[in-house]
């Protein structure tokens, strides 16, 4: 066969249509580039030598090892982290609820994580690593209370995505009520925050996002193959031995926890969730997204909107969430307006 | 469906209840009056403590929440009537969108400065959101479908408030001239900004009720509308610059206040059925009880501070939001 690849370790292997392997291999490339790019721009500019020798340990400008090493390079780690993230729990929502709107931002689970964490900020004072917490909790308790609104429809439907939007919109309020009653210090970082933010992102928050969701995604792909199965529907799931209800249940907790751990890390980042299923499905030409596509793509789809962000306006630095969700908007825009035409 | 002397008593029990709403936003605040000396200094003001606080704030701000609600429920079902959508509100179609980053944009270049600057920004942004949205959603040349037009809403929506967000972030002094309005705020809005937008929303209003009978017609389908004798484009075209006009001058007064478009017209067509000049005459009167009260809960929710209307009236409206969603079948997105 040689539309297909096969990757073997020991008893292992991994099958790619050529296609699928091909665009993987561009948007890995795409990802190694923008980080090189991501290291070395920026008010101290470095160049690619002095980002390979501070990287491999050598170099003799301090200054530069320190700016490479010790703030570009959490910062490049977090944005890859947080796009993979965003990418599966997106494409895992998506098969779950089939469709494509049923994504964690317009259902209002990526504003649950923020609520929870806000109240973290806010009410508690905590500093970075309980926020995780607070999201996490947050994500939850509104995959909970989205569950119990639809619970006779189950997960799925145009009712999902309309109830999720009513809950979103509700916690949007809290999380405004919160960062209005704040002082305006708090406010003025809890307002950065919610617009979803790498700046600022060290060493600590990068590893504890970098662990957490090498994690999930490893779940992910566990239940990627099963969550396949599905879409052929429940009963010839279960028939092949697919417990379809449970494989459901477990795919949005790992989507939640993948969602809730990248909004810990940086604040919301809208759209990408949304877009990037979408975007890795059209370029690999598949009916459905898988794991390692979404995850890709978002990756890159962070990292180069966060560069975007660094340099657009500089010396300002923008929110990174502000980028994607300009660029989501019109990404949206522009998908209906083909979409409508080609009818 | 409803007789005539119901709806006119269901009408009257909203003035009755607009009228309570109006009392109590005079009376509760921080520096509370009691609704006695209310009554006594509103027919013969002195100097006192109490007299200026009802004149120079709750007076004010009490009106400007009968203006905004009146004219986002007028709005609301407007646009609902006119999309055939329940769903259809200012917020979700992205006009209240289009109005914050056009006056949020506009300060930020030129500056802080009054609303008679900023209301004309307001009135281009929400019918450049409202075009916008309206072509997006007629892009293959057939006219707009209800869902298409919600859904392009949704995109626009998104994209303009991420701009704003951006013009906010970058301007700190924006951000903290802006911090209480982009969250929707009755409070400080004194005369001066009342009575630049009053005309606009008086004509909006005119037009919003004469537009009723073609609305009706239409609510049979666009083809029995056209074999009716209503002329579509032009319906369409008077529909929405009633809506620019009302959702411009509301939110250039108060800041985008979200769901009081979207619940009050709904809570009318509960009462009085689904004749459109009676769910507008309706939305005129529930609209402001609706706002008034947001408002109250918005100065005594969260202790002695105030909070912005428009957070409380998402909190309000959201939940109903998802109460139509859960229980009807609404026409697919």
């Amino acid at each position: 066969m040689t539309t297909h690849v096969l990757i073997r370790v020991g008893a292992r292997s991994v099958r790619f249509r050529r296609r699928v392997a091909w665009v993987l291999l561009a948007l890995a490339a795409a990802a190694v580039v923008l980080a090189g790019i991501g290291l070395m721009l920026g008010d101290y500019g470095i160049s690619p030598g002095q980002v390979l020798a501070a990287l491999t340990g050598g170099g003799d400008d301090r200054l530069a090892a320190y700016f490479v090493r010790e703030v570009r390079l959490p910062r490049v780690v977090t944005a890859l982290v947080v796009g993979a993230a965003l990418g599966v729990a997106g494409s895992l929502f998506q098969n779950v609820t089939a469709n494509p709107l049923g994504s964690p931002d317009i259902i209002g689970f990526t504003t649950g994580a923020a609520t929870g964490a806000l109240v973290q900020i806010i009410v508690l004072g905590s500093d970075t690593g309980s926020v995780a917490i607070g999201a996490v909790l947050g994500g939850l308790g509104t995959a909970l209370v989205v569950h119990l609104l639809t619970r006779p429809h189950g997960l799925t439907g145009q009712r999902l995505v309309l109830v999720g939007i009513g809950v979103g919109a509700t916690l949007t309020a809290v999380d405004k009520l919160l960062v209005v009653r704040a002082s305006l210090v708090t406010a003025q970082t809890a307002a950065q925050w919610l617009a979803g933010s790498l700046n600022a992102v060290l060493w600590p928050r990068a590893t504890v996002a970098l662990v957490a969701v090498a994690l999930l995604i490893g779940a992910a792909f566990a239940l990627a193959r099963p969550l396949q199965l599905l879409t052929l529907g429940d009963d010839t799931a279960r028939a092949v031995g697919v417990p379809a209800q449970r494989v459901r249940t477990l795919a949005v907790l790992v989507a939640v926890g993948l969602v809730s751990i990248a909004t810990a890390a940086t604040g919301p980042i809208a759209f990408v969730a949304l877009a990037a299923p979408q975007v890795s499905r059209r370029l690999a030409g598949t009916p459905t997204s898988g794991v390692a596509g979404p995850a890709l793509t978002g990756a890159v789809l962070v990292l180069g909107s966060d560069l975007l962000a660094q340099r657009l306006l500089a010396p300002t630095e923008l929110a990174v969430g502000v980028v994607t969700g300009a660029l989501g908007g019109v990404y949206l825009i522009g998908l209906l307006a083909l979409e409508w035409r080609r009818r | 469906m409803p007789n005539r002397e119901r709806r006119l008593g269901l009408l009257l029990l909203g003035l009755v209840l607009l009228v309570v709403a109006a009392a109590l936003s005079l009376s509760i605040g921080s520096h509370h009056v009691p609704l006695g000396r209310v009554w006594r200094l509103l027919l013969d003001p002195d100097s006192s403590y109490d007299a200026t606080v009802l004149r120079e704030m709750r007076l004010p701000r009490t009106v400007a929440g009968i203006a905004v609600g009146a004219a986002l429920g007028l709005a609301g079902a407007l646009m609902q009537s006119l999309t055939r959508n329940p769903l259809a509100d200012p917020g979700i179609l992205g006009i209240n969108a289009g109005a914050s980053l056009f006056v949020v944009a506009a300060v930020a270049i030129v500056g802080v400065s009054g609303i008679w600057f900023y209301l004309w920004f307001a009135f281009l942004g929400a019918a450049v959101a409202a075009v916008g949205v309206y072509l997006l959603a007629g892009t293959s040349g057939q006219t707009a479908t209800p869902a298409r037009l919600a859904l392009a809403g949704i995109a626009v929506s998104a994209a303009l408030a991420a701009i704003t967000q951006t013009v906010i972030l970058a301007d700190q002094e924006a951000f903290n001239e802006f911090r209480f309005w982009v969250a929707g705020s009755l409070e400080g809005r004194g005369w001066p900004v009342l009575e630049a937008v009053a005309p606009f929303l008086v004509v909006g209003v005119v037009v919003a009720l004469a537009v009723g009978p073609a609305l009706n017609a239409l609510s049979l389908g666009d083809d029995a509308g056209r074999a009716l004798g209503v002329r579509l484009v032009r319906t369409r075209a008077l529909a929405m610059l009633a809506v620019t006009l009302l959702c411009g001058a509301a939110t250039a007064a108060v800041g985008p206040i979200g769901f009081v478009g979207l619940a009050v017209p709904m809570l009318a067509r509960a009462l009085v059925g689904h004749d459109q000049r009676w769910v507008a005459l309706m939305c005129l009167v529930l609209g402001p009880v609706w706002v008034l009260l947001a408002d109250v809960l918005a100065r005594v929710v969260v202790g002695s501070q105030e909070t912005q209307v428009g957070i409380v009236a998402a909190l309000l409206g959201a939940p109903v939001f998802i109460a139509v969603v859960r229980r009807r079948k609404v026409p697919a997105l």
